[in-house]
């Protein structure tokens, strides 16, 4: 891989993108714009995230890339071999391991430390999209915490169908200031993001922009007294692990037609059916402790 | 102070401007329109006072700078030069045209209500009409759901829109509806001062007298000061105590409601009231 | 004591713009004492300038010169030639009445609530509102069936008496009536009588253009003749 810079990025490119990651972790969830570079990936596809990780890995970390919850996933076995190839530096599907995790639309079972990053892909940054289509009164809204409008579309989803719909890219209040988007995580993972130790950095590539959740920072949903934030819950446990605390995912037997549960953190299941067949496994605490 | 708003000075200009705008514009030239520089001055010197309760009328043709003035009023525009001062807010003392935009935001919200001519500038039409009225409580931090649909029927009802409407969207409602919503939505957070721009123009007659009605209704129950501006007389004279004539973008004269017509001082207000069919 | 209202040098002149400035005079150099409690009954034919006087008294027209010094129980001793808008304003709403031939009412506005709401703008609760404006119609014999309707449609009788149940309900300090019996009968005018014998009694100041000089004769204390603008006899 000599014919590449190491970590594929010119050197300039990734000052840039260190000098915008820096001032996205001084303003927390204030989205900064950046100069988005082609990436042998097409915009879309996680160029966000694939820049901000290129721009901050370093020999002596440890890589983990994962694609909603899964390591093995085309996309994140691409992305992975891309990162360590020019960046030669290891790579793991441990989250205890990991020095660096790039993710797509997932947080992992497994709490993260302040010795770890979470760098997000970010497919569309701007919260306010939904209720306003100009990205120059997004930003005055923004700039004012103007966000009655978005409070309102949460209370028309309220009197429409008597809860709030929003499943993915849940609306979150980030240290009193700024309304942003935690990437299409589910809302099971949205309180992980709530005074953690981990630094999230969000990448948005099409879109052009950096933000960021420091360490020990409040991150609220948006919520109604009476109308309270929750996350999603299931009458059963994994099937292949039996976990009930994880985050699943449905699929079927297409031929019998039965629904099944899954962990759609791969990297953690696979540790707790070693444990259930009492081999030697280390497995991390939650979120929650 | 006692007098809930004062206006001082206030002028809106359009265009370069040069040293003559303000003296070759206004009603002795007839003309908006700077002859040296093109110019456009919308209004120029204007100076007023509201007291608590009062209805105050701004009366004129097209093009008079009446529509200009109140926008100024509710910061849709920023104007030229000029100083706005409101009661409710530090006492008075604080020229309001020179706070942030957050603070003219809370003005807005807290303290001010807006009914547009057109209910797509006051209305969203996409949202249900509660939600509506939601979105000002919203913005003034109320954050039970239950609540704010207790205060928006309580709005509804006395707007005289049936409460299994409220859930409708505006874009399916009569003009008249729509006008009651946004008073609805102007009075969410009680302010005590309302904006009311042209807000029958356009209307069908029978709903126009409900409308007003509705208007004297609220100005005599909440004590609300209003500030009414219309180029029709016959509203002016059934809602306001003291009306302001404006021509080509100044005062040309204001007095008693009742004085203004049937004594008008000024040429261009005697023309006005000569007019009337 | 000072005179409830002192008029002095009063002078109205209109001046019409769009007849190259031409000049109109409504009354000239008129001077007029009214004690507190006093009627005086102005008489005089159509364009003598009556009516300028109440108007000129009620601001509704700008008095050209003179001065009108008017004892209010809220402002003191005022001259309401000079004085600001909002204590016309205030002094209009709480002390003097104005009854005039002509009923300016809103459309949409029963007859019942148009006597309410004069009340309820002064802070009379909405309940006892109603009770005092039903027992005031009844009393200019504003027949029932009418209470509940619209005043455009009524007759030029039964507009002066919601006119004059609108003046009288507050029961106002000074009370203006601008030709009161107008197209009346004789049963409505005696209910006026003594609604303003009942005022009078109250401590009411009163000043009233009549045309009916028998009606006026019967009620007031002092009266003035004008002819082209200017009083030319008072008689006592």
């Amino acid at each position: 891989m000599s014919m590449y810079n190491y970590g594929f990025l010119d050197e300039n490119t990734k000052r840039e993108l260190r000098r915008k990651t820096l001032k996205a972790v001084a303003i927390p969830g204030y989205q900064v714009p950046f100069g988005s570079r082609e990436m042998p990936v097409a915009r879309g596809w996680g160029t966000g995230g694939l820049q901000v990780t290129l721009s901050l890995i370093g020999l002596g970390d440890v890589l983990k890339v994962i694609d909603q919850g899964s390591d093995d996933s085309v996309n994140a076995c691409n992305l992975r071999d891309l990162i360590s190839e020019t960046s030669e530096v290891d790579t793991t599907t441990d989250t205890l391991e990991a020095t660096v995790i790039q993710t797509r639309h997932r947080i992992p079972e497994e709490k993260m430390t302040d010795e770890q990053i979470l760098v997000f892909q970010v497919p569309t940054p701007e919260i306010l999209r939904t209720v306003e289509p100009s990205e120059q009164e997004s930003r005055r809204m923004h700039a004012e915490r103007d966000y009655s409008r978005l409070w309102v579309h949460l209370y028309e989803d309220i009197v429409e169908w008597k809860e709030i719909r929003i499943s993915y890219d849940y609306p979150v209040l980030v240290n009193g200031h700024y309304i942003c988007d935690p990437s299409p995580i589910p809302r099971f993972d949205v309180p992980k993001l709530h005074q953690a130790e981990t630094l999230f950095l969000f990448g948005a590539g099409r879109e052009k922009r950096i933000y960021a959740i420091p360490p020990h920072t409040d991150v609220i949903p948006l919520q109604f007294e009476d109308y309270p934030f929750n996350v999603e819950s299931y009458e059963s446990g994994c099937e292949k692990c039996g976990s009930t605390h994880t985050y699943l995912e449905e699929s079927f037997d297409s031929n019998t037609g039965e629904r099944y549960l899954y962990c759609s953190d791969t990297s953690y299941c696979g540790k707790q059916q070693l444990k259930g067949q009492h081999q030697p496994v280390e497995i991390g605490v939650g979120w929650n402790g | 102070m006692d007098n809930r708003v004062s206006i001082r000075n206030v002028s809106k200009i359009y265009g370069k401007g040069c040293d003559s705008c303000i003296e070759l514009t206004g009603p002795e030239h007839g003309r908006n329109r700077c002859p040296k520089c093109g110019t456009i001055v919308a209004c120029a010197d204007i100076g007023f006072d509201v007291y608590p309760g009062e209805v105050l009328g701004i009366v004129g043709e097209s093009g008079s700078g009446k529509s200009t003035l109140v926008k100024t009023l509710y910061f849709d525009e920023a104007p030229t030069t000029g100083e706005f001062y409101l009661q409710d807010f530090e006492e008075g003392l604080s020229n309001v045209y020179g706070l942030s935009s957050l603070q003219k935001r809370y003005i807005r919200n807290h303290l001010m209500g807006m009914v547009y001519q057109n209910p797509h500038l006051g209305l969203r039409l996409d949202y249900s009409a509660g939600g509506n009225i939601a979105e000002k409580l919203l913005m003034a931090d109320w954050n039970h759901v239950g609540d704010i649909r207790e205060r928006a029927k309580e709005l509804l009802t006395k707007t005289e829109i049936p409460i299994e409407r409220m859930d409708d969207k505006p874009k399916y409602f009569s003009g008249g509806m729509q006008q009651r919503v946004q008073i609805s939505k102007a009075l969410a957070n009680n302010p005590p001062l309302l904006l009311l721009d042209e807000v029958t123009t356009g209307l069908d007659v029978s709903v126009q007298a409900s409308v007003l009605d509705l208007i004297r209704q609220i100005g005599r129950e909440l004590g609300i000061s209003m500030i009414v501006v219309s180029h029709d007389f016959s509203v002016i004279r059934m809602l306001t105590n003291r009306t302001i004539v404006m021509k080509n973008g100044r005062i040309v004269e204001q007095g008693l409601t009742d004085q203004i017509m049937e004594d008008p001082q000024h040429a261009y207000t005697q023309l006005l009231i000569n007019s009337l069919i | 004591m000072t005179p409830h209202l002192h008029i002095e040098n009063l002078t109205k002149t209109f001046t019409l713009h769009q007849f190259d400035g031409k000049q109109i005079v409504g009354c000239t150099d008129i001077n007029l004492d009214l004690e507190h409690g006093e009627f005086i009954g102005i008489t005089g034919k159509s364009g003598a300038g009556k009516s300028t006087i109440l108007k000129c008294i009620y601001r509704t027209y700008i008095p050209t010169s003179g001065s009108m010094m008017y004892h209010s129980d809220t402002h003191g001793l005022i001259d309401l030639a000079k004085a600001e808008e909002r204590d016309i304003l205030e002094i209009r709403q709480k002390e003097i009445g104005y009854v005039s031939q002509f009923l300016r009412v809103l459309p949409r506005v029963t007859a019942l609530d148009c006597v309410v709401e004069v009340l309820v703008e002064i802070g009379t609760e909405k309940a006892a509102a109603v009770a005092e404006a039903r027992a005031i119609l009844s009393h200019f014999q504003l027949s029932e069936s009418l209470w509940e309707s619209y005043p455009n449609t009524f007759s030029g009788g039964e507009k002066l008496r919601l006119n004059l149940a609108r003046a009288m309900v507050k029961r106002p300090k000074f009370l203006l009536l601008d030709e009161p019996t107008a197209s009346l009968d004789q049963g409505s005018k005696a209910s006026v009588r003594d609604m303003i014998i009942e005022l009078k009694r109250g401590g009411t100041s009163m000043i009233g253009i009549f045309h009916d000089l028998e009606f006026m004769e019967s009620v007031v204390d002092k009266e003035f003749n004008m002819r082209n603008g200017i009083m030319v006899g008072g008689y006592a």
